[in-house]
């Protein structure tokens, strides 16, 4: 079924019967061209783009919970491109203009909503740095602004300029950049490849790969054995795990990040609010809530919840910058599992296995990446050959020294 | 969150740094025949299990000791720890 303006309205009239099941509940086939693991939104895109851009549809995706009960589903919406080191800025590009039309070639609304992300800097040394990072973007056919305190006061008036500590020198602008609904990227993407004769079999775990003289033929699951020409992981968070069965070890530590909302308010932030110097960052969702976070725990973790340390640095961070928030109830908070690598970038690339490829690491950055991140990753796997957007994410560039170390921290997932 | 650590006793976990894995404790010779390997190996790669986690703490706000600690990383829970200049685990 075709969505459109009048059959939302049609159906409301009718009592909203006249939807049917968006997706098809088929039951694992004896072998696929092949076989995405994880129907997060890396991998629902990948299988998307591999029937859509490369005509492969003999394509499983299998997942081992719900589709989209992953991180896609529990992220905080920021999509942006303004990364500063070569790899990730036209990777990061790349994706955002895919993200230009996705609702219509979806036939989804994914409620992308370029409403802007500001970076703020509290030095002239930090805004000198804000402007390289503005060039950068500006190279790569990304919009970037710098605006001095003045711009920034009249855009934003109701931050804590004057804080002793932090004083606000102005800023990185993106217009851009934006939010999206989290988990109508995810239906809408596992609608548009179902749709294109993609199998999404939930409830299957992948629990071990049949490797033959170092070629991959197949994978076991809860639900048997499936076997497979190629198969992709896209497992965010579990990457170590299920390389762990292919016999991999990676560069990749687990930790949890939170995030947090509040009840819903009158329109009052209108961008995404980035606090670099507090690790807090915000926006306001359309129901109203203001959505922020900020940084990851610290600690190795699949738990999949964070400690109360982090709730409350987070929201001293808020309080420090815009002191208003301090009467906003919160709501909710809740956690993710997210690989962070050695350099705080993702990798995408082949494996030492034959037809086994990988797609991760995507650390706390990977939702705004989900349409490039399965763009690349289908042509990869398609083709054999790296995406010219996607050069540098390899798994060797640790033995080569190629790191892609945005903050500069060294190898300390937990610092990234 | 609390460490017990063997000199202190139990701290809010704020006071304690992560370092990462305990396998850090153990750097490679720089002159072995193998080193470039293992060095990658190092600085690099992780087990990164989801299950019993061999850590190592430092006591920043406290005492200033390194700890050696086993926590399950599923639940956060410490099951065990030592000063890493211990040989044998003291808990
Ligand atoms: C709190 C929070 C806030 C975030 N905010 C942002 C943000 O504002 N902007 C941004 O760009 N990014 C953000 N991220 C990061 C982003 O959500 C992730 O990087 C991204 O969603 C990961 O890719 P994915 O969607 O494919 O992962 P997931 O949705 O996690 O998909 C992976 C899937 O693999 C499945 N799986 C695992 N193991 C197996 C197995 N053995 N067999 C079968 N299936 C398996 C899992 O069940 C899961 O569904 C945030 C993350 C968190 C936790
Ligand atoms: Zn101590």
């Amino acid at each position: 079924m075709r969505y459109s303006g009048l059959k939302v309205f049609l159906n409301g009239l009718t009592g909203n019967r006249g939807w049917a099941p968006v997706w098809r509940d088929p039951a694992p086939k004896d072998h696929y061209d092949v076989i995405i693991i994880g129907g997060g939104g890396h991998g629902l895109a990948t299988a998307y783009y591999l029937a859509r851009e490369h005509g492969i549809t003999n394509v499983a995706v299998l997942e081992k919970g719900a589709i989209g009960s992953g991180n896609v589903g529990r992220n905080t919406t920021v999509v942006r491109a303004n990364y500063m080191l070569e790899g990730n800025v036209e990777f990061y590009s790349h994706s955002l203009k895919l993200w230009q039309n996705l609702s219509a070639e979806l036939n989804y609304n994914v409620m992308l909503s370029r409403r802007g992300c500001i970076l703020l800097a509290h030095s002239d040394g930090q805004l000198d740095a804000l402007a390289r990072r503005g060039n950068m973007n500006l190279m790569q056919g990304d919009g970037a602004e710098l605006w001095d305190g003045a711009t920034l006061r009249r855009h934003i008036p109701y931050l804590n300029f004057d804080d002793p500590r932090f004083p606000l020198k102005g800023g990185l602008m993106q217009w851009e950049a934006g939010t999206a609904r989290h988990d109508a990227v995810a239906w809408g993407y596992a609608r548009a490849a179902d749709r294109l004769g993609v199998d999404l079999i939930q409830n299957c775990e992948v629990t071990g790969f049949r490797i033959t003289q170092g070629r991959v033929t197949g994978v076991d699951t809860t639900r048997g054995h499936i076997g497979a020409g190629k198969v992709g992981m896209a497992v965010a968070g579990r990457s170590s795990q299920v390389a762990a069965m292919a016999g991999l070890r990676l560069p990749i530590e687990s930790h949890v990040l939170q995030a947090f909302v509040t009840e819903g308010l009158k329109p009052v932030i209108d961008t995404v609010i980035s606090f670099g110097m507090g690790h807090f960052y915000i926006s306001q969702s359309d129901k109203g809530g203001l959505v922020f976070g900020g940084d990851i725990d610290g600690y190795n973790s699949y738990a999949q919840r964070g400690n109360l340390p982090i709730v409350e640095h987070v929201a001293e961070a808020g309080m420090a910058l815009m002191p208003m928030i301090g009467r906003a109830r919160m709501l909710r908070s809740w956690g993710g599992i997210m690989d962070m690598t050695m350099d705080g970038s993702p990798i995408i690339d082949r494996t030492p296995i034959d037809g086994l490829f990988f797609n991760g690491g995507w650390c706390y950055g990977g939702f705004k990446a989900v349409p490039g991140g399965g763009h690349v990753f289908a042509h990869l796997i398609a083709t054999g050959k790296l995406h010219p957007a996607a050069t540098k994410f390899r798994l060797d560039r640790f033995a080569r020294g190629a790191v892609i170390d945005e903050e500069a921290t060294g190898a300390t997932p937990n610092l990234h | 969150m609390k460490l017990a650590c063997p000199l202190c006793g139990a701290r809010d976990i704020r006071e304690f740094h992560y370092q990462g894995a305990a396998s850090l404790a153990d750097r490679p010779d720089p002159g072995a025949p193998e080193a470039r390997q293992e060095f990658l190996d190092y600085v690099y790669m992780r087990d990164n299990p989801a299950g019993e986690n061999r850590e190592l703490w430092f006591h920043a706000h406290g005492c200033g000791a390194w700890l050696v600690a086993t926590r399950d990383v599923t639940t956060h829970e410490f099951l065990s720890v030592r000063l890493a200049t211990d040989k044998e685990p003291t808990t």
